[in-house]
């Protein structure tokens, strides 16, 4: 090895490592002005195309639904609210796969699967970078379970909303309505848009009316999200503007009295100002939770609520079409003194029963033995039925129409909330274009014996008996009926005042007619003959008022009604309808009770109640 | 053999007077060495989303670092050039260790364990050059046809043997380490032109040895878009962080590519990545500044080396240092196909940190210890 080394040239050898290694230096300068030029290209040339890129990235826009707005009573006692409620959201466009996120997520139960197709619609409707809702109102269980999934489903995730609550339960329930799921046919006469990241829309009552102004504008986020998808932080880009409060006319106390009165029956109580036409209770019994649909309920619960007899999802205050029975007597009194078909002096003399001329068909008064020698003014204290049989071939059944419709009934009113019927007040020409058969287009005098005291084809809503009685106690003046009073900024408080609408009035205005007719109401309740004396004893101030018992089921000639045979549902409906104070009317009511046999007996005495209730504060 | 001991006594005779010269150290190297780490601690708790748990163990591999290349500094040169074949050997059965019982890691055999886990391809990075370096030592130089048999027999078998756990890129390094060796000793053009021709026509054949994931990576380079959410995520990312930093970047740890993840390895073999986003062009130009000055020290150090052992592993593992920067930075903008090698000195790891300043010690060793023998 010595001896090697020794020949060797060393100056030449590091003369020619040295030529080498400049070569190096070159090769690195070189290098690295390569990579300096890229840099370059990358950061300065291109850099507003990166820069741009890199915004995408981690920029996602995304909706910021409102929050929407109170229902409060007249009092501004809340009946309608939001409250915060975890729920599973899915953004479409980060999900790889969405039907096998799906499935997983129904097969950990965590997303119903009978909502499956449901959500597969709204995710192809919505834009691929909105939120959708997969499951409300996750409880700790879910959260729980899902905080251990999360890592194998991008793009899914727990967001705090706000979720529709009923704090008062199933109180003024039809009115109010309820929200439910954000569904396809929703979204087809919705702004999408201004529904992104909304999972609840109102379904029926006030919350469907108003949803406009419930609802409000949906805003935006600038949410920066890491590549997994998860958000990392918010930014607002524009806020949402909250929907806005509204106030209904309801009284909260008086809506539950209501309410109270009419548990465990069938029926319907609507009660209004009469001098501006502002609903202050509006029942319907049996009735439902709505917070049932807010927080979600299942197909076999829906079903089996609409499968129930007693159909509490219907809103008998206003859809209910019942027979006016003898409610409607006070009206055709006034319709016979002002078209002098009658005076207050003319009697009729009744022996329990009527016949037309010529037949033999006895038309019976409820009373067997009969009321006698009666009046106008006694015929509607004691509801005396012939006396009624005897004016209406006086008054023949087109003018009987007439005055009844002015009195707001066969028509709807136009109250807020859907579902209004406009029930029937018959007449020749109603007749001729309501049957197919010639027939049956025929009007015949008998009908018109039984639509004196409101039965036959006459039906008409509770509502529409409250208003007609407000009509009478305003001596003809009509406020529209309503149900809301104004709607407010939730932010500011900044209101808008609902105007009240005055309906025609009824013509022939007659002081000596109203006095009359009102005066014979009074009699109902407080004349010791009246047929609703008991319910009038006592009361601190002149209440009028007027019973009524409709038939559901025509008992056949010569034979006798017992009560206690007849099958539950085929008794008759108990009505009354009453207004109070007698000059300064500041409520009228209107009381159905459904198979609830006696008007005076029955459904009075609940009249009687909210009449207190609302003028003995 | 006895008088170079005697010189290596006489050489703890100080016949200078400074502090470094004494302890073996190399200050320009030093504070080259010391800024780019430094740069890298700082720029790594960004990179790991503010981690201060894996800086901190960054930080403590450095300082092991640190003591392995002063110690590596004390050793003279001599000792290197007698116990390269050692350590060549030492290498080799590590490496073939690894293939019968090596422990997996991301799809790949490079591990061994004993006590700790441990790369046998990291001693090869030094030992090859080594190796290859102490053989021209006893040759006469430029190198002959018979040498550069001797040299491709050293150095084929560990990169075989590397290529195979599979670890392309390290192997790639490893040969290139052992042909810089052999080209600064002056191999003729001519034969570096004919070994280009038979290596160019070995490509197609080389191509079917390919994994499918090193394949990918080859056609992933050629067109990242083919595949964006794949194989060319990484290089798209990449890109979109560097371009997006701009002129002066934006800001340390305010860079959203590497902070909200969409950088993949963004603390390893992607943090040039990190460093192009939150400090921009100037970051990265400060950054090749410092790696330049670091490589131009250790050729200087290659120059002025008295023998041609010294000469050819300084220069050797000087270039191959710069061959890291360069085959990382090109890989990390797109320039080359994703290769899988660090950052040196920047990149979070802890082995080739150890091999790397290992590597610097080796130089300072070489500087600071010539003056004593004789030209």
């Amino acid at each position: 090895m010595a001896n090697l080394q020794a020949i060797r040239d060393t100056v030449a050898e590091q003369r020619i490592f040295l030529g080498r290694l400049f070569v190096a230096v070159i090769f690195v300068l070189c290098a690295s002005g390569v990579v300096v030029a890229r840099l370059t290209q990358l950061q300065v040339i291109e850099h507003e195309h990166y820069a741009d890129l890199s915004q995408g990235n981690r920029i996602r826009i995304e909706a910021a639904p409102p929050t929407r707005g109170l229902i409060l009573d007249r009092n501004g006692n809340v009946l309608a609210q939001n409250l915060p409620a975890y729920q599973l959201e899915m953004i479409p466009e980060q999900v790889d796969d969405i039907d096998d996120a799906l499935d997983a997520l129904i097969e950990a139960g965590l997303v119903n699967g009978d909502y499956r197709d449901e959500i597969r619609d709204r995710i192809r409707r919505s834009a691929s970078f909105n939120p959708v809702t997969l499951a409300e109102r996750l409880d700790d269980a879910a959260i729980a379970q899902f905080a251990r999934l999360r890592p194998f489903f991008r793009g899914i995730d727990i967001r705090a909303r706000l979720v529709r609550d009923y704090p008062h339960g199933d109180l003024a329930a039809h009115v109010i309505g309820y929200v439910g799921r954000l569904s396809a046919q929703d979204l087809d006469r919705v702004d999408t848009t201004n529904y992104a990241g909304t999972a609840q829309i109102g379904k029926t009552g006030i919350e469907l009316t108003y949803e406009d102004l419930l609802h409000g504008t949906v805003g935006h986020n600038e949410v920066v999200t890491t590549a997994e998808g998860r958000a990392h932080s918010y930014a607002p880009r524009t806020e949402p503007e909250p929907g806005r409060n509204v106030y209904l006319t309801l009284d909260l106390e008086l809506q539950r009295l209501a309410e109270t009165e009419l548990e465990g029956q069938r029926g319907a109580i609507v009660a209004l100002d009469p001098t501006n036409g502002e609903i202050l209770a509006m029942a319907s019994a049996p009735t439902f939770n709505p917070n049932a649909f807010a927080r979600g309920m299942g197909t076999n619960a829906f079903a089996t609520l609409q499968a129930d007899l007693d159909r509490p999802l219907f809103n008998r205050a206003i859809s209910g079409q019942y027979p006016p029975g003898s409610t409607i007597k006070p009206i055709l009194g006034y319709g016979a003194l002002v078209s002098g078909r009658t005076t207050a002096t003319r009697v009729t003399h009744c022996e329990g029963h009527f016949s037309l001329p010529g037949s033999t068909h006895r038309y019976r008064d409820w009373k067997p033995e009969g009321h006698g020698i009666v009046d106008l003014s006694e015929a509607i204290a004691q509801s005396c039925d012939v006396y009624f049989y005897q004016l209406a071939q006086d008054m023949d059944i087109d003018l009987m129409h007439d005055f009844l419709v002015q009195f707001g009934l066969g028509a709807t009113l136009g109250v807020e909330i859907p579902g209004e019927k406009a029930g029937i007040v018959p007449s020749r020409a109603w007749k001729r274009e309501s049957f197919r058969r010639r027939a049956d287009q025929v009007w015949f005098p008998g009908e018109t014996v039984i639509a004196s005291i409101g039965q036959g084809y006459m039906l008409a809503t509770p509502l529409q008996l409250a208003h007609a009685t407000a009509a009478i106690a305003m001596r003809g003046q009509r406020a529209a009926p309503q149900l809301t009073l104004r709607d407010e900024d939730q932010l500011t408080g900044a209101s808008t005042e609902y105007e009240h609408s005055l309906l025609p009035a009824v013509g022939h205005a007659d002081e000596h007619a109203w006095v009359h007719v009102v005066e014979a109401m009074e009699d109902v309740l407080q004349s010791v003959r009246g047929s609703a004396f008991a319910a009038g004893r006592g009361a601190q101030y002149d209440i009028a008022g007027k019973s009524g018992t409709a038939q559901v089921f025509s008992v056949a000639q010569e034979e006798e009604y017992d009560e206690l045979e007849l099958d539950e549902r085929l008794k008759d409906h108990a009505l009354f309808v009453a207004f109070a104070p007698v000059e300064a009317p500041r409520i009228a009511v209107a009381v159905i009770i459904e198979n609830g046999s006696s008007g005076s007996t029955v459904a009075a005495p609940i009249a009687r109640a909210l009449t207190d209730a609302w003028l003995n504060r | 053999m006895f008088r170079e001991e005697a010189q290596l006594q006489r050489g703890t005779n100080p016949t200078t007077t400074t502090w470094f010269a004494r302890a073996h150290i190399d200050p320009p190297l030093l504070a080259g060495v010391l800024l780019l780490c430094a740069f890298g601690l700082f720029v790594l708790y960004s990179a790991t989303g503010q981690s201060s748990a894996r800086t901190m163990a960054q930080a403590v591999r450095l300082g092991v670092a640190l003591i392995a290349m002063i110690t590596l500094a004390q050793i003279p040169p001599v000792v290197y050039r007698r116990w390269a074949w050692a350590g060549y050997a030492l290498g080799l059965i590590l490496l073939l260790a690894v293939l019968v019982a090596g422990s997996t890691g991301k799809g790949a055999q490079r591990w061994i364990d004993i006590g700790f886990r441990f790369q046998p391809s990291e001693i090869m990075k030094i030992a090859v050059p080594m190796a290859a370096a102490a053989y021209l030592y006893t040759r006469s130089l430029p190198p002959n046809l018979m040498s550069l048999v001797a040299l491709t027999a050293i150095i084929l078998p560990p990169v075989l043997l590397i290529a195979r756990q599979p670890d392309l890129g390290t192997a790639i390094l490893i040969g290139a380490s052992g042909a810089i060796v052999v080209l600064l000793a002056g191999l003729r053009l001519r034969v570096i032109i004919a070994i280009g021709a038979i290596i160019g026509a070995a490509l197609p054949l080389l191509w079917q040895q390919l994994r499918d994931y090193q394949r990918q990576r080859v056609l992933t380079m050629l067109d990242p878009q083919s595949d964006p959410l794949g194989a060319g995520y990484n290089i798209i990312q990449s890109k979109i962080a560097i371009g997006s930093g701009g002129l002066f970047g934006k800001g340390w740890t305010n860079g959203t590519q590497g902070q909200l993840e969409y950088l993949p390895e963004r603390s390893t073999d992607f943090i040039f990545a990190v460093i192009g986003e939150e400090f921009g062009l100037l970051g990265v130009m400060t950054l090749m500044l410092l790696y330049l000055f670091v490589v131009g020290r250790g050729l200087y150090i290659a120059s002025q080396a008295p023998d041609s052992f010294s000469r050819l592993l300084a220069g050797s593992l000087t270039l191959t240092f710069f061959v890291y920067v360069l085959v990382n930075t090109a890989m990390v903008t797109g320039l080359l196909p994703v290769v899988g090698v660090p950052l040196p000195l920047i990149s979070y790891g802890g082995t080739s940190m150890v091999t790397l300043l290992g590597a610097f010690g080796i130089l300072m060793s070489i500087q600071t210890h010539k003056r004593l023998l004789p030209r």
